[in-house]
């Protein structure tokens, strides 16, 4: 590693004048605004939320009036609850399957292929999937609903075939949830991985080929190396998005049937403001943000150790 | 460059948080203003109505007063989520509202609704009221909180032509469960392609689940959810097992709709809308505002209802006595405990059910009327062929235990039928899954074996 930036800054900064220091205090001032938003409308809910679980306040009830401090007990709950286990797992597999399998994966192809084609093709592939992405939430789950839907796009293109479809939502709920998040999300992971391609040195990629190392060889060695930092950052991204996945699967399976895609955000929402339990419906909440915080913490390693 | 382009973004970031802000604030009201609060969708605009008659009556009684109606576009379920969103906070806390009269006592407990025990005793026309509907705004103190706009019960409802092409001699009064089985396989033999009797299962119909289905069974067997004299909430019982194994029945024989369809929250709509009108259902469970739907100005108009449809009193298990089941509901209004003025509240809520408006209300959403007045209406009375034939199921009928815990128990019924007609459970170990459920909710203390 090189001489750290900060110490040749520093030495610098100390032959500043004290109107230097101003200035770059007052270059701060535009952002506390924001801030201080962010401290009202997001810290301040967590905050509450996070209180929250350790009561019992409800939406009706004499808990609504005056809640009781439980302790951990919803946590406990959580424990003895049939649905919360099944509810953890298909979190898991959901964000395993269609983020880091699916939208990491497929952005990468995509982003890759792109790199090899001509300006029209990729322009036009580029298009199609970024215009999935582009669509508001509820907009692009109310699209993924009538695809795979009884009276679907998808059944009535099979019905050409002469295939009779199932009702892919009651049948697949699972699948269907997570076709429908790779749909929509591997634009963001393609754009990423794009920018993050035009960034390897041509040169290294010529050297690697001079010394006879094939295709395979090269993105394996050469250029995943290179973008690792990128990988680390898209991965972070689109986990933390897909944990937080609520509108696409409220719309089209509601969790259903039987809590066969009832992943943790459905299931707070239901506990919440279905049954009314706000208090076990913010500690499913804050175990979320629990299990968003260890992806985080993961993925910061990652980048950290690509960097260094 | 690049340094003045950031900062100047970061402005127009926080310039626009605050401008988003600044706009959520509440506008300055000028004068006295009396908020509102109710429900409104496509096919429910009865209550809005009467609410838009009532505020011009109301403000044109009492001048510098604004009545500010908010409906709330939603299903009953996100209905009452809203509501009591809304009421956590007296900013946002309404001043009059629609109430499910299930709700009643566990929004009494949360301290949402104002005791109106001294203004009813002033007002001439609480005497017109019939004793029974005044129950249904009684809290556990025995006072009363809210005021009953209607009551309903449920039957059930059948294709006069289905059941004639199947031979089944009318008018039809199955007697017994197996009755109604023999009758739909009648049905499904005559024609394949008919949904013969169909009853909702699942968690999607929400209440309609268990108000216009499972409860029908449950309360048939001589069963029941909740023991009123112990206050304890009954697990175990073989009526539960039996409800839902006549549900697997009805499902696995595909006498009923798929299901797939029955988890979908607007199968309703298809029910009213398409498959009993097109004759494409025998028969259903359904209540008895049926025909605010098809009647004129109603969201599936159908002239032809008070022809081809027939109602029937819903069986017990084995015609035991009383020989028929129903379940009554009914909705509220109810003022706002932090409501600035309950006076003028309450004289809105008055107009809002006086005999002209709740007459009108009645007839639009085939309510069953609560007013003495309006029940010996003629122009209730020939609302519609079927007014009668409701209002008598009165004497068969039950309530939900309208406890503060009864919504998460339902939802635990709702989940037992979902199991059970996706076969992902028997009917046995859906309801041991009910009873291990309902003993974690409630605790063991509050169930009972019955």
């Amino acid at each position: 590693m090189a001489v750290p930036d900060s110490l040749s800054h520093g030495s610098i900064r100390r032959r500043s004048t004290i109107q230097g220091a101003l200035r770059r205090r007052l270059r701060l001032l535009p952002v506390v605004p924001s801030i201080l938003l962010l401290g009202v409308f997001m810290l301040a809910p967590v905050a509450w939320s996070f209180y929250s679980s350790f009561t019992n306040v409800a939406l009706s009830g004499k808990a609504a009036l005056n809640p009781q401090w439980l302790g951990f007990d919803n946590y406990a709950r959580m424990l003895t609850d049939s649905v919360f286990p099944l509810s953890v797992w298909l979190t898991v597999v959901f964000v395993a399957v269609s983020a880091i399998l699916g939208q990491n994966a497929l952005g990468l192809a995509i982003a890759l292929l792109m790199t090899r084609s001509g300006g029209a093709t990729a322009s036009l592939v580029g298009t199609v999937v970024v215009a999935s992405w582009i669509l508001p939430e509820i907009v692009a789950a109310f699209a993924a609903y009538a695809y795979f839907s009884q009276d679907g796009t998808l059944n009535q293109l099979l019905g050409m075939f002469g295939v009779q479809g199932t009702n892919w939502l009651y049948a697949f709920p699972m699948a269907t949830i997570v076709l429908a998040n790779v749909w929509r999300g591997t634009a963001f992971s393609m754009l990423v991985y794009r920018a993050a391609l035009s960034q390897v040195p041509r040169d290294v990629s010529e050297a690697a080929l001079m010394d006879g190392a094939r295709g395979w060889q090269r993105l394996a060695f050469i250029t995943l190396p290179i973008i690792r930092g990128s990988i680390a950052t898209n991965l972070m991204l689109i986990t933390l998005q897909t944990l937080a996945v609520f509108t696409l699967i409220w719309v089209m399976t509601a969790g259903g049937p039987a809590n066969a895609s009832t992943t943790l955000p459905v299931l707070a929402y239901q506990e919440a403001f279905k049954l009314g339990d706000i208090g076990y419906g913010t500690a499913i909440a804050s175990i979320l943000i629990l299990i968003g915080m260890v992806f985080g913490a993961v993925y910061v390693r990652l980048v950290r150790g690509a960097k260094s | 460059m690049r340094r003045p382009v950031r900062i100047g973004a970061a402005l127009l970031v926080a310039a626009g948080l605050l401008a988003s802000a600044a706009c959520s604030a509440q506008p300055q009201a000028i004068g006295k203003t009396v908020k509102i609060v109710y429900q409104k969708t496509d096919s429910f605009t009865a209550l809005d109505k009467v609410f838009q008659d009532a505020k011009q009556e109301f403000e044109a009684a009492n001048a510098g007063v604004t009545v500010d109606l908010e409906p709330i576009q939603a299903s009953d379920d996100d209905y009452g989520t809203k509501l009591a969103l809304a009421q956590r906070s007296p900013d946002t806390a309404p001043d009059v509202f629609y109430e499910d009269t299930f709700k009643v006592r566990s929004d009494v407990d949360a301290g949402y609704l104002l005791k109106l025990d001294s203004q009813l005793a002033a007002w001439d026309e609480w005497s017109k009221f019939n004793e029974s509907a005044k129950a249904a705004g009684r809290s556990d103190d025995g006072s009363i909180y809210a005021v009953p706009l209607g009551t309903d019960t449920r039957a059930i409802w059948y294709n006069k032509k289905v059941l004639q092409k199947a031979g089944i001699p009318l008018p039809w009064q199955p007697k017994t469960w197996d009755d109604i089985l023999a009758a739909a396989r009648k049905m499904k033999a005559a024609d394949p392609s008919v949904i013969p009797f169909s009853m909702y299962a699942g968690t999607g119909t929400g209440e309609g689940t268990v108000m216009q289905s499972f409860y029908e069974l449950l309360y048939g067997t001589g069963s029941s959810l909740y023991s009123e004299s112990d206050k304890k909430w009954v697990v175990g019982s073989k009526g539960f097992t039996d409800s839902l194994q006549f549900l697997k029945t009805l499902y696995d024989e595909k006498l009923s709709v798929t299901p797939a369809d029955a988890l979908d929250s607007n199968v309703w709509k298809k029910v009213f809308g398409q498959w009993l009108p097109q004759g494409k259902m025998g028969a259903t469970v359904e209540g008895s505002y049926a025909p605010s739907f098809w009647q004129k100005g109603g969201s599936y108009e159908w002239a032809g209802y008070a022809q081809d449809m027939g109602v029937a009193k819903f069986p017990t298990q084995f015609g035991q006595d009383p020989g028929g089941v129903s379940m009554s509901g009914g909705w509220t209004l109810a003022v706002g405990a932090k409501t600035k003025s309950p006076d003028l509240a309450f004289k809105f809520l008055t107009t809002a059910v006086n005999k002209k408006n709740a007459l009108a209300f009645d007839i639009n959403n085939s309510q069953i009327a609560v007013r003495t007045d309006v029940a010996s209406d003629p122009g209730y009375l020939g609302a519609n062929p079927f007014v009668k034939d409701v209002s008598d199921l009165v004497a068969v009928t039950h309530y939900r235990p309208a406890t503060a815990d009864y919504p998460k128990i339902s939802l635990a019924v709702q989940q037992a039928t979902e199991a059970v007609i996706t076969g992902k459970q028997s009917p046995a170990e859906a309801a041991a899954e009910y009873d291990a459920s309902v003993k974690n909710l409630v605790g063991d203390a509050k169930t009972m074996q019955k």
